[in-house]
């Protein structure tokens, strides 16, 4: 060949994605489909992993380290394995924990029981720990809020824990947010330190940073069985899950906030004399305090959206009304939980940053009866509120609702909302179920065989070719070994087929975004709006998002696909203005007086400025739509997600077969991100934005 | 007495084995030789005095080295090699507990932006270093109020750094930086990041501060108006080497080295000399019924001198007779030639 066009090759990037495509499809067309061929599907060398990480596992439960253990029924030592004992021990105190702050709003024996012996508590009926009466709640909710942030804050708790209560959610909620106040601060306390950690130590960074990208793109459901085998069913093992997956983003919050302090702040405190722990805990982390707080609000949220996955490994509260409500296709009663999960999410939300805020007055002169005025009040409607139910409860014939109304008699709507469903159904079954038809069989299955006719050898070709083009050898070399894990599993067509969701909703929600962003952002107050509408999609937990599409396209993939689309479309709608409000008002005004239109100033000043940016959204976008494929599995389809969800009643290698397989959708995600973050961080810099 | 900061050869030199380069080339450091084999030299060879309640003011543009200069006196980075005395103790020997000791004592210091800790009000970013070092919240919210008056701040006591002014921020700087009553006052560029008009309104204030306080100062700039109008003494700085260290008006008459040169061609003369830098010595012949002080400012005397169109006395702080001054002398510096 010419040394000239070899020349050309190496400058023109859209040349070499050119050769890429047609060496892509002559492997498409060329590689006969046959099994033994090993271009077409590569053996699965690596089927026995899983069995084996189940043995790890179980062997480590049940025979690493035996220690001599003193039974104190069968009055002699016995041998129990170290680690079996460790679980064990965090499984207790975690549900300790849980169940103490249960039985404390909602009463209960329970704790009492841990005191007491059996008998004696089941002699003395009275032995029982009082509920909180809920209007008492309420007022303390209102309390609290009126303290941290004044009167509209304090209604805003209030007639939220009022809304729970009359509509019977009441028991289900403070069970969920007794699951919550536990959960945060271990997620609090493990984020920091190990953020603190990573922040100082360099080395414990670049560890962490692999470790962490796993966690964080490792679907819910992975976690489920090999935390039931190590921690079996209840509060505590939903618990350790949202734990596992809350902490990270705590951690990278911690990183990020404390890397961002200038220089100059660190030197003012060593200046001020700071010792190495004053400087740590009264200038670091208070100056990074916004980020560690967004990290706190994040781990909210993520406990809020683990409700209902954690129902599956035995946590009760709202996430299991709606898990059972769902799987009934009770869309009513599934909405009326969720929205209470979302009522709780916003009063947390909005309670933490008031509380970060607060000032202290120093030059308040305080009486003592002014300064615990808050809890003298919550005492004292506790103490009114609690007569009141006591005698209510003569009043009122089986069910007191002046103390705890049960879901089944609070008011509801779900009839309503179900009617609503119900019409919506009759009046567009025909349009709707058309509409689905015709995705179903003219673009999801031709695409589906599309992606499952494709030889191993070409997705390599593709996947590994992006990325030598767009991020060097070493990314081409990096994003192939991924794969090559993969496709050497006996799962490689169900990864296809979850590749080909995740394709389909990628695109569909990228292109929302990119619209309804540069829409909205044409003007200073469409982008404020667009933004708050972001936030305020993205404190719905994920599967919120399953429920109306459900009922709308029944159990099929285009149920799964709307939801990971509208999912996704969040956060490639907020990249997108926030690519686009980062032009440079020195751009636009040299391109008014250029004397652009409208559109051309958005084909030639906006968009070329914006993209990288963009690009970065919709790598979110790859993340959360491939979440929400996998969370499809509740509802029932055929990728990866249905055997990780599947897993859950395999005794075998169940545990094994999760972890295996929430890697696998991991690395997808992490293939993509290393390719979509290489170019755009390199378009960034060509442009001189980084 | 002996002064209050003292240093000698101190190095600064950033990179893995820049003591090893150090001590190959006994002292003689060479930047682009340096840079070659992978090291950044931020100090060479800095050797001085600042005397107790002086104000040495270090002028430098930037990557001069000056504020690397700071952090090796305040400690905040280590001195590659050199002796730095601080009353008469070398604080590169100091172990950690020493050092923080020295600093919630002796020393503080004033940052470019500011460096307030943005979750704290304006009266508890001012008792910050009195609370680190243990004084009781009542005792050190009494001082800082003491402070936020001195720094005329009264009324926004309970103001977070994010709603002040940059010029009140870096006053809340200042306040801190003065809490524990340190003898010795580092200031980093502290007016770079202000308006101008703002900029030369904390100047007088500082100016007022030092008159009342008589701390011992190190100022670093990149402004050589602002070293010219504070310094008792100027340190000129260029890739880490101290070019010329003066007082302001020798620095203008005799500039050492061309870059210092560069700097000084600029400046009006009558603002920065003073009578006695072009003064003749006692002349009979001398009329005019006044005198003029020989440390009055040429600038603020210029109308003075030129409207009595004689041989006029100058005078010292005692009212003696020391020289004359010749108006054609005064036309000579205000209009050049």
């Amino acid at each position: 060949m010419d040394k000239n066009y070899l020349d050309l090759i190496r400058k023109s990037k859209p040349t070499q994605f050119g050769i890429l495509l047609v060496l892509f499809f002559s492997f498409y067309y060329l590689v006969p489909h046959n099994e033994g061929n090993y271009l077409w599907r590569l053996p699965s060398l690596l089927k026995g992993i899983p069995l084996a990480i189940n043995n790890i596992i179980f062997s480590a439960l049940y025979d690493w380290f035996p220690l001599k253990v003193w039974d104190p029924v069968f009055e002699m030592y016995e041998e129990k394995a170290a680690f079996r004992e460790f679980t064990k021990s965090v499984s207790q105190s975690l549900l300790f924990l849980i169940t103490f702050v249960r039985e404390l709003l909602l009463g209960g024996d329970k704790i009492i029981d841990v005191f007491v012996s059996d008998a004696w508590l089941k002699e003395n009926d009275w032995l029982t720990w009082p509920a909180l009466p809920w209007t008492a709640g309420a007022v303390g909710a209102f309390i609290l809020g009126y303290q941290l942030n004044g009167i509209r804050l304090g209604l805003l708790g209030g007639i939220g824990a009022l809304y729970i209560a009359v509509f019977g959610n009441w028991v289900p909620s403070i069970q969920t947010l007794s699951f919550v106040l536990i959960t945060t601060p271990i997620c609090f306390v493990l984020g920091l330190s190990f953020g603190i950690w990573g922040y100082l130590d360099k080395k414990v960074e670049t560890a962490l940073q692999p470790v962490l990208n796993i966690m964080q793109t490792m679907p819910q459901f992975a976690y489920l069985v090999p935390i039931i085998a190590l921690f079996g069913l209840g509060d505590h093992a939903g618990s350790i899950a949202t734990i596992i997956i809350a902490t990270p983003p705590m951690i990278r919050n911690t990183i990020l906030g404390l890397k961002r302090i200038s220089p100059e702040v660190v030197e003012a405190g060593l200046m001020s004399g700071c010792t190495k722990f004053q400087l740590l805990f009264k200038v670091l982390i208070p100056t990074a305090r916004r980020d560690i707080l967004n990290g706190v609000n994040t781990v909210i949220m993520q406990c809020l959206a683990m409700v209902v996955i954690a129902s599956f490994v035995g946590a009760k509260g709202l996430g299991l009304n709606l898990k059972v409500a769902l799987n009934s296709l009770k869309i009513g009663k599934a909405a009326e939980a969720g929205l209470c999960i979302v009522i709780i999410a916003v009063i947390l939300d909005r309670y933490t940053k008031a509380w970060a805020n607060k000032p202290i007055d120093y030059f308040k002169n305080l009486s003592l009866f002014e300064r615990y005025r808050p809890l003298i009040l919550f005492g004292v409607a506790l103490i009114i509120f609690s007569i009141v139910a006591f005698i209510a409860n003569g009043y009122f014939d089986k069910i007191n609702y002046l103390y705890l109304i049960p879901l089944e008699k609070g008011l509801t709507i779900a009839h309503y909302i179900d009617a609503g469903v119900d019409w919506v159904w009759d009046t567009f079954f025909y349009t709707l179920n058309t509409f689905n038809k015709f995705l179903i069989t003219q673009v999801l299955i031709p695409m589906k065989k599309a992606y499952l006719g494709m030889p191993v050898v070409a997705t390599f070709t593709l996947a590994m070719g992006v990325g030598y083009i767009v991020g060097g050898l070493r990314t081409g070399l990096i994003v192939g070994g991924m794969l090559l894990f993969i496709a050497l599993s006996e799962y490689w067509d169900r990864a296809l087929i979850t590749m080909y969701m995740a394709t389909f909703a990628v695109l569909m929600a990228s292109l929302n975004g990119i619209v309804v962003g540069s829409i909205f952002s044409q003007t200073e107050r469409g982008s404020q709006f667009i933004l708050s509408v972001c936030d305020f999609f993205e404190t719905f937990p994920s599967f919120v998002y399953l429920i109306p599409v459900i009922f709308l396209f029944n159990i099929t993939d285009t149920s799964v696909l709307i939801a990971a689309i509208i999912y996704g479309t969040v956060p490639a709608t907020r990249y997108t203005v926030w690519g686009l409000k980062s032009v440079p008002l020195s751009l636009h005004e040299a391109g008014t007086m250029s004397g652009v239109s409208r559109m051309q100033r958005w084909t030639n000043i906006e968009i070329p400025i914006a993209f990288p940016t963009i690009m970065l959204g919709v790598n979110q976008t790859v993340v959360f739509s491939l979440q929400m494929v996998i969370l499809g599995a509740l509802i029932g389809t055929e990728d990866l997600g249905q055997i990780i969800f599947g897993a859950l009643s395999r005794t075998k290698d169940g545990a094994g077969v999760a972890l295996t397989l929430g890697v696998f959708v991991s690395l997808i995600a992490i293939s993509v991100d290393i390719i979509v973050r290489n170019w755009a961080e390199d378009r960034k810099k060509a442009l001189g934005l980084a | 007495m002996s002064p209050t900061i003292s240093c000698s050869s101190v190095y600064k030199i950033f990179g893995d084995n820049a003591q090893k380069l150090l001590s190959e080339n006994k002292g003689k450091v060479d930047a682009a030789r340096f840079q070659e084999a992978g090291c950044i030299v931020g100090v060479n060879d800095a050797s001085f005095d600042v005397n107790k309640g002086e104000m040495l003011v270090v002028m430098g543009l930037s990557g001069s080295g000056k504020s690397t200069l700071l952090r090796c006196i305040s400690r905040l980075t280590d001195a590659t090699a050199g002796k730095i005395l601080v009353d008469g103790e070398d604080i590169c020997l100091m172990n950690n507990k020493q050092l923080i000791e020295l600093r919630r004592e002796k020393m503080g210091m004033v940052f470019q932006n500011f460096a307030l800790l943005p979750h704290k009000t304006v009266l508890e970013n001012i008792a910050f270093p009195l609370q680190v070092k243990g004084v009781s919240t009542d005792n050190s919210i009494y001082k800082a109020l003491e402070m936020v008056e001195l720094v005329g701040l009264k009324g926004r006591e309970n103001y977070f750094p994010r709603e002040l002014s940059g010029g009140q921020q870096q006053r809340v700087g200042i306040a801190r930086s003065l809490a524990v009553e340190p003898d010795i006052w580092f200031l980093d560029e502290p007016f770079s990041a202000l308006d101008p008009l703002i900029r030369k309104e904390m100047q007088d204030e500082f100016l007022r501060l030092q008159s009342v306080l008589n701390k011992t100062i190190m100022f670093v700039t990149h402004d050589f108006d602002e070293a010219l109008r504070l310094a008792d003494r100027i340190a000129i700085m260029k890739d880490g080497i101290i070019e010329q260290l003066d007082k302001p008006d020798n620095i203008v008459l005799n500039p050492a080295t061309d870059y210092v040169k560069r700097f000084t061609e600029d400046v009006p003369r009558e603002k920065v000399l003073k009578i006695s830098s072009i003064m003749d010595a006692v002349d009979t012949n001398a009329s005019g019924d006044f005198a003029i002080s020989q440390n009055a400012i040429i600038e603020t005397v210029a109308e003075k001198i030129l409207n009595s169109k004689d041989i006029i006395k100058v005078k010292d702080d005692n009212d003696n007779i020391v020289g004359s001054i010749n108006p054609s002398k005064v036309i000579k510096v205000l209009f050049g030639g």
